[in-house]
């Protein structure tokens, strides 16, 4: 199965009640899998006029207490942005799936990382987060989605699942199987319609003094435990590493290969991958800059996740940036010889005095 | 003693706050009436917009929702294709229907979306204080048209009802008015019309506009926006069943 449609499956599998879509490259995988698969299985599929209702869609069906999802990408997801916002102000839980391509504007259908920042400063407007996952295989893709579903039911929340084109397309063989999943409270606050109950209401609107503060001091709290509770990222040989690289996605297989191939020609090089952006996991890297290494971070942007690195290093070790924008691909080779140059002492010297 | 009239269980007691001589209130009334008299208010779900009546479930004691301007048909399509059983209603302005939310409603009935729209035409932005609406009338003076609404570069007032009556997936349109106590009845029965159609699954939209006054932001008293809707704003928007 190629990555759309797995995970399109791994959906289904996690009770997805309602898919919502709206054709755009290269994720349209999705939503023809969708439109064949949901109604054999009872459940609903709507293909949209746009993204903007797609979204509203999610919000209505989510708002009901269905599990709702939506996929898009990049151009997609921008549209999208007012939506998440609402649900972050309604407290509705929501799976989005953003198979990243190359912008800004139109850009091309080439693989891209470049909405880092949209997906974890959040997009739309208001104090709010949404929880992301980064995945870099068909597989990760796979069990990213009925966790998806968990993290937005237990913590009514939007759930990005940030992926790409490549991961979009590329065909392997997956396990798609249910698996036990969270125990989740009930949604009780879910519009099932007032039968011999008190009225329901999901708003955003908060207009007396002071209560849009204690809202947002809640929500505050609620991400607060997200951060505290579900960082999720993997580690290679960081503990004699001189050299550790940060990398997610699908930049990470690739920064894997080119580690490896450090550590044969003796470099000391190691490597941090989150699984989750947000929550970013700062506190394994800031555990890492403790010693003294160089970090290098590898994205498929022009430096987004970089950002967070910085700051969870807070200037204790050098920084170094290594990225392509917009459908160009870091290789093994490339990641291999900025490895090597920053092997070398005398530019480590160099890093450390200037952050680049 | 014969009780004449009493408030319907749905429509909350409590104090308005809506201004003196506006419709809103009279609608809400009529929508709460009607969910009362078909027996509906536990399988209701009502969608309020982004207007003066954002805060319709203040009135409305039925589970509710605050959506995005405009975006109401998207997530009653959501509501209604997940819950089929349940009777989905939106209640939209004229800001929020027939400018922000055109995308939404046209699709949401060419789709045939089984969902009840409300309607309300003031022809004005409302709680942004009185710029031009769509709906606004050629020479009508608001704060975005202050030497009155042209056609040439404003555009001609926008005929919602008659524009979505094109659309195969849209089964019932009426347009009513609530500026008289004859023509509060007459939207009574379309509404009832209209939300009996939901509940026969018949396939396809409803919409009932609802011509209503807004005194405040027409510079008018209340008897004199009633003059207004009953001369000017009647010959525009013509009254009656448009389709179904």
């Amino acid at each position: 199965m190629c990555g759309n449609e797995a995970l399109a499956e791994a959906a289904i599998i996690a009770g997805v009640d309602a898919y919502f879509g709206y054709p755009i490259t290269p994720q349209n995988e999705i939503t023809a899998y969708m439109s064949r698969r949901m109604p054999e299985q009872g459940r609903v599929f709507v293909q949209c006029e746009s993204e903007l209702a797609a979204i509203n869609m999610v919000f209505g069906a989510s708002a009901t207490g269905k599990r709702a999802m939506t996929t898009s990408s990049s151009p997609g997801i921008s549209l999208m942005q007012e939506g998440i916002s609402y649900l972050a102000g309604a407290e509705l839980p929501a799976v989005v799936v953003n198979v990243m391509r190359g912008g800004p504007g139109l850009g091309n259908i080439a693989p891209s990382q470049g909405d880092y920042f949209q997906a974890t400063r959040g997009g739309g407007h208001g104090d709010y987060r949404t929880i992301v996952l980064g995945p870099s295989s068909v597989q990760e893709l796979v069990d990213c989605m009925p966790l998806a579903f968990d993290l937005a039911d237990q913590y009514r929340m939007t759930v990005l699942v940030l992926a790409d084109g490549i991961l979009g397309q590329m065909m392997a063989p997956v396990v798609l199987e249910k698996k036990p999943g969270r125990n989740l409270p009930a949604k009780d606050w879910a519009l099932t319609g007032a039968d011999a109950r008190e009225q329901h209401i999901v708003r955003s609107l908060w207009l007396q003094d002071g209560v849009l503060e204690d809202l947002n001091y809640k929500l505050q709290k609620k991400y607060q435990q997200v951060q505290k509770n579900e960082v999720l990222c993997e580690q290679f040989a960081v503990d004699d590493a001189e050299i550790v690289v940060v990398a997610y996605g699908v930049a990470a297989r690739i920064v894997r290969s080119a580690v490896n191939k450090a550590r044969q020609r003796g470099i000391r090089a190691g490597w941090i991958r989150p699984l989750t952006l947000w929550p970013f996991p700062t506190e394994q890297i800031s555990d890492a800059a403790e010693e003294f290494r160089l970090f290098l971070t590898v994205e498929m942007s022009l430096g987004q996740m970089v950002e967070d690195v910085r700051l969870a290093v807070a200037g204790r070790a050098p920084v170094v940036f290594y990225g392509r924008p917009a459908g160009g691909v870091p290789t093994v080779e490339e990641i291999l010889e900025k490895i090597r140059q920053c092997s070398i002492p005398e530019n480590r010297r160099l890093h450390r005095r200037l952050p680049i | 003693m014969k009780t004449v009239f009493e408030r319907t269980p749905t429509f909350k007691n409590r104090p308005t706050h809506y201004c003196p001589g506006c419709g809103h209130g009279i609608v809400h009334r009529l929508v709460a009436e009607t969910i009362d008299e078909l027996g509906i208010r536990g399988r209701t779900i009502g969608i309020a917009p982004v207007g003066c009546a954002v805060l319709a479930y203040d009135y409305l004691d039925v589970d509710m929702v605050e959506v995005a301007h405009g975006r109401a048909p998207a997530v009653a399509t959501g509501m209604k294709r997940t819950n089929p059983d349940k009777i989905i209603f939106s209640y939209q302005g004229d800001g929020d229907l027939a400018a922000i939310g055109t995308g939404e409603i046209v699709h949401a009935a060419h789709r045939g979306e089984q969902i009840t729209v409300i309607f309300i035409n003031n022809a004005v932005f409302g709680m942004t204080g009185g710029q031009m609406a769509p709906t606004t009338i050629l020479g009508q003076v608001t704060t975005t048209t202050q030497q009155g609404r042209q056609a040439v570069g404003d555009g001609h007032p926008l005929q919602v009802a008659e524009l979505l009556a094109a659309l195969p997936g849209a089964i019932y349109i009426e347009r009513c008015s609530v500026h008289s106590p004859q023509l509060i009845r007459k939207a009574k029965k379309a509404i009832t019309h209209a939300f009996g159609l939901q509940l026969e699954n018949a396939q396809g939209l409803s919409l009932v506009e609802i011509l209503s006054p807004c005194p405040t932001n027409w510079r008018m008293t209340p008897i004199k926006a009633i003059e207004w809707m009953e001369k000017e704003m009647t010959t525009v928007f013509t009254l009656g069943r448009i389709k179904g």
